[in-house]
């Protein structure tokens, strides 16, 4: 397959094509917007229907019809409007519709500004809507990566029958990498519990609403198994390194491939660092800590929010080992010379043994 | 059953239906539509037909709220051929006419 | 009683089709819906079953249930049914009805869902002539939540939240939503009916089945409101529930026909046939044979490149293209790349940067916050980012002198008036080219063909593509003047 140089927000809707996906309903948001752009060229083109709805609170709505109806559907926003879009996410994964929501953060709280931030992490871990649900949640760090997870993002949301979320920041959306594509689109395929207007669909119907207490309990505790079963088969992590590190840092997105910078750099200057990043952020690679936990020291979370992925990397290692933190928000980023030189402060501090070479770290 | 053979309507009052709102008492033109006196077991007091004089005009299944709980038939004339509307199965019939 | 006699009557008004016979969704009283007696939210589940009744449409029809008292209309009509979020019905059935063409979707709205928190979702549904039918239930209140004013309620009616009666001064004016969407151009057929005695009620039938018959048609979008009684918020008796319709309610709601263009409407064209699946990557531009081979084969295997280069300048001045250009040639030419722009309200105004990475290795971060290379096109630009570059790395400045003051000893500088040089070619918009030029000649690696091919696939216009190319050109040229006179000088 041969590459070419494309923003990792053209490469969403690409993918999603060639996934199946022939709906977009979404509103306009830097630095959200090209996804719907390329949607509005594309998928008139491939016999799928583009809208620009009235609000995000309309095009989440416009998605529950139309994978109400079977069809493979997406929409992308940033901060405010997944903001917005929460109700029928909640709603969404209530009636068990599954769909593709992208979210090019940027930062926040209110209109905060464009820039790129990772403080919509908890809206789209945590969930922002009412309810016992989840949605799963997936974090490429490169343009390769959201094409690949848009369209794993596909299969988990059908397989789950629930809403999944590709939580990516501006840059990994605006930023242009070489990037490849399956060669052979998905055949769209109506799922058997579709309403779509035809006979053998009359009996369907999709509900979020479960009156009796009962009834909802039995409901609530059927999605919290599929979520269990995800945990189970779906987390995904890369690790980077991390055979003998004592020092592993974590961070995912954009933040991951400044880690695989400072990775390099530290590991150049002898001290033995790793990185685990997380490629599923719900459900969460608690395992992959759990099995670095032994050999690591330290766990150094780095993030572009003020302490949100590195709850769940706490809760993950449950005391069993330190936790350093470093955040920028405001749309700074961590540099690379930034985190080294935290990473070295932390060595110090939990690498006692240690000899660092002072002269040569203060060249990298 | 109450309908007799010369009326040219005949009303159907499912009683497991009727909420007994009094909504076809009201609208019945020819006013042979009342409130029983007994309840049904959910409490309501339900339409009653007084057995003569429906027209078959289907306001009070109009104004009816409930679905199923007003039936109107018509007598049909054989020799006239008159048709359209759905032949009450005797069997449909009797089942509903609990009234 | 014989049976005969029974057999002589044919059912001429019964239960509609489109109802299930036993609500088996409902948990108990599974033959009674779950409305108050005297209830018109009943009345009109009936106009609706039978207009599916007489069109035929049981199989294709899709009832979008909203929140309100209706919330369970799920529970009656035997059809594909869809249960909305407040107010957002008219979204729903939107994509619904787009999603599958053939199927007849009826959204089911309460006055509090259409008119308070869906007023955004019909309105533009309205708007858009969604080829979709609504049914509007007015009865002036919230019912479902006990009884609390909507934007529906009359002047003076008391509700729990207005206890005094609805103000103007607090809570405006009812809110006439069939007028007010009478005022757009694209609905087809809008009526307020009522279900204030037997002539309103026979009248409101009439126009839900020509609501629903208009989609069967393909005609557009269509609202019926139906002013209808809740006998049990508003305290009454249903029949005097359903005269005070009749006798109060009209008068702030005059019944009648808003908007009627059945006879001018134009059918909605029949959909297009998607393309066939296996020609989806050629319209998505990501078929193989439609990409470059490219000219990997011409870099010289023992050529180390490891570029880091920030590109700064104001908008308008190419930096963005400059930075594609180059990891454009870079692909082509078989190297790992990466290009990140500066973007938002930056790229409008002021100031515009991208971050530009080539190496033979996988580009960890695409960030450059210390390059190797920097392009200054202006001295703001140069400002912000010399101190950033990495000893022994070179800045690239276009204008007439170097700031003295930014000037350090272990950096290389090449400071030429780039704008005046691409004025002289032609179009000092392609000072970026020539400064891209001069970058090329100082990194070496990369071979002619790539940043040929590269211009091609980012330049479109013919003319700029001959400009650029001179530019590219002229960039090397100078750089390479600039070390024979520093050899000179030397
Ligand atoms: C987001 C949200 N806000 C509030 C509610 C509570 N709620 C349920 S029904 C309703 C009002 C319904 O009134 P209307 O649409 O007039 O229908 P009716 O019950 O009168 O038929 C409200 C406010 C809700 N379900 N969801
Ligand atoms: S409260 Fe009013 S609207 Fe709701 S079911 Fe009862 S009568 Fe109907």
């Amino acid at each position: 397959m041969r590459k070419q140089l494309m923003k990792g927000n053209e490469a969403i809707v690409k993918s999603a094509i060639l996934a199946g996906c022939r709906a977009y309903y979404g509103y306009p948001i830097t630095p959200a917007s090209e996804i719907a752009e390329a949607a509005a060229n594309y998928l008139p083109q491939t016999g799928g229907v583009f809208l620009q709805a009235e609000s995000e609170v309309a095009a989440i709505n416009m998605l529950y019809g139309a994978s109400s109806a079977g069809v493979r559907c997406m929409t992308a926003s940033s901060g405010p409007g997944i903001s917005l879009m929460q109700e029928g996410i909640s709603y969404m994964a209530g009636a068990e519709l599954p769909c593709v929501i992208a979210d090019i953060t940027r930062g926040g709280p209110g209109l905060g500004n464009i820039a790129s931030e990772q403080s919509d992490y908890h809206q789209a871990v945590k969930g922002g809507g009412n309810g016992c649900y989840h949605t799963l949640v997936l974090a490429p760090h490169s343009v390769q990566e959201m094409a690949d997870l848009t369209a794993l993002a596909f299969e988990l949301a059908d397989r789950y029958r629930t809403p999944v979320m590709l939580l990516a920041d501006g840059f990994v959306g605006q930023m242009m990498e070489p990037v490849e594509f399956p060669q052979t689109a998905a055949e769209p395929h109506v799922p058997q519990w579709a309403v779509t207007g035809m006979a053998e669909s009359r009996g369907n119907l999709i509900t979020s609403l479960h009156m009796g207490s009962d009834d909802l309990e039995a409901h609530v505790r059927h999605l919290e198994a599929k979520y269990k079963l995800a945990e189970q088969n779906e987390t995904r992590a890369e690790e980077w390194f991390t055979e003998d590190a004592e020092i592993v840092l974590v961070g995912y997105g954009i933040v991951g491939r400044i880690l695989k910078a400072v990775t390099a750099e530290a590991r150049a200057s002898g001290m033995n660092v790793g990185l685990l990043r997380p490629i599923t952020l719900y459900p969460f690679p608690t395992k992959h800590f759990q099995r670095l936990a032994p050999q690591a020291r330290v766990f150094v979370v780095v993030e572009m929010s003020t302490g949100q992925l590195v709850e769940d990397v706490r809760l993950a290692l449950n005391g069993v080992r330190p936790v350093e933190f470093l955040s920028r928000v405001g749309g700074n980023v961590p540099s690379h010379e930034e985190v080294l030189e935290f990473v070295r402060k932390v060595a110090r501090r939990y690498l006692p043994a240690m000899t660092l070479d002072e002269e040569q770290m203060a060249h990298v | 059953m109450e309908e007799k053979k010369r009326s040219r309507g005949l009303l159907r009052v499912d009683v497991n239906e009727c909420k007994g709102c009094g909504m076809c008492v009201e609208a019945c033109p020819p006013k042979v539509i009342s409130m029983s006196e007994k309840l049904n077991h959910y409490g309501y007091r339900t339409a009653t037909y007084a057995g003569e004089g429906c027209t078959a005009c289907g306001i009070c299944f109009m104004v009816c709220p409930e679905p199923g709980a007003i039936t109107v038939l018509r007598a049909v004339n054989h020799m006239a051929g008159a048709g359209g509307g759905l032949k009450a199965g005797v069997e449909g019939a009797m089942a509903c006419a609990s009234n | 009683m014989s049976s005969e006699l029974i057999a002589e009557y044919e059912v001429v008004h019964g239960k509609a089709k489109s109802f299930y016979e036993l609500y088996a969704r409902k948990d108990e009283l599974q033959h009674q819906t779950h409305y108050c007696p005297g209830c018109g939210h009943g009345q009109i589940h009936k106009m609706l079953a039978s207009a599916i009744d007489e069109l035929g449409i049981q199989d294709r029809t899709i009832l979008v249930s909203p929140v309100g008292c209706s919330v369970f209309a799920y529970y009656y009509f035997d059809v594909g049914n869809v249960q909305a979020a407040h107010g957002r019905a008219p979204a729903v059935a939107t994509a619904l009805k787009r999603s599958r063409r053939g199927s007849i979707v009826v959204a089911y709205q309460g006055d509090g869902d259409l008119s308070a928190i869906g007023s955004a979702e019909i309105l533009h549904a309205a708007n858009r002539g969604e080829n979709v039918t609504v049914i509007f239930v007015n009865n002036a209140i919230y019912s479902m939540t006990g009884g609390q004013y909507a934007p529906t309620t009359l002047l003076g009616q008391k509700s729990t939240t207005t206890p005094l009666g609805r103000s103007a001064e607090n809570e405006g004016y009812p809110l006439h939503v069939s007028e007010l969407l009478a005022s757009l151009e694209a609905p087809v057929y809008i009526e307020r009916v009522g279900l204030g005695d037997n002539k309103q009620i026979a009248q409101a039938g009439r126009a839900i089945r020509r609501a629903v018959e208009n989609q069967v048609k393909g005609l557009g979008f269509s609202l019926i409101e139906v002013l209808s009684p809740c006998p049990t918020v508003w305290k009454m008796q249903p029949v005097e529930a359903q005269h005070w319709v009749r006798d109060v309610m009209e008068k702030t709601f005059p019944l009648g026909v808003f908007r009627d263009r059945t006879k001018e409407a134009k059918a909605w064209p029949a959909h297009e046939a998607p393309p066939a699946l296996d020609r989806i990557p050629q319209i998505l531009g990501v078929a193989d044979e439609d990409l470059p081979a490219g000219n990997a084969s011409l870099m010289a295997r023992a050529d180390d490149v490891d570029l880091h280069v920030r590109v700064a300048g104001f908008g308008g001045q190419g930096v963005l293209l400059l930075g594609e250009v180059l990891a454009e040639a870079g692909l082509d030419a078989g190297l790992e790349v990466s290009w990140l722009p500066s973007y938002g309200p930056e790229m409008r105004s002021g100031t515009s940067n991208c971050h530009v990475r080539l190496s033979r290795e996988p580009i960890d971060s695409p960030l450059v916050t210390v390059p190797n290379v920097l392009v200054a096109m202006n001295e703001p630009s140069l400002r912000k980012f010399d101190q950033s570059v990495r000893p022994g790395g070179w800045v690239i400045y276009n204008g007439d002198a170097f700031p003295e003051d930014c000037a350090r000893k272990d950096v290389h500088v090449l400071a030429l008036p780039f704008t005046r040089v691409a004025d002289e070619l032609g179009d000092a918009r392609a000072a970026n080219m020539v400064m891209l030029g001069a970058l090329l000649e100082i990194a070496g690696a990369l071979p002619q063909a790539s940043i040929d091919a590269a211009l091609k696939r980012l330049v479109k216009n013919p003319r700029w593509v001959e400009l650029d190319e001179r530019a590219l050109a002229r960039g090397r040229e100078l750089y390479r003047e600039s070390c024979l006179e520093a050899c000179h000088e030397g």
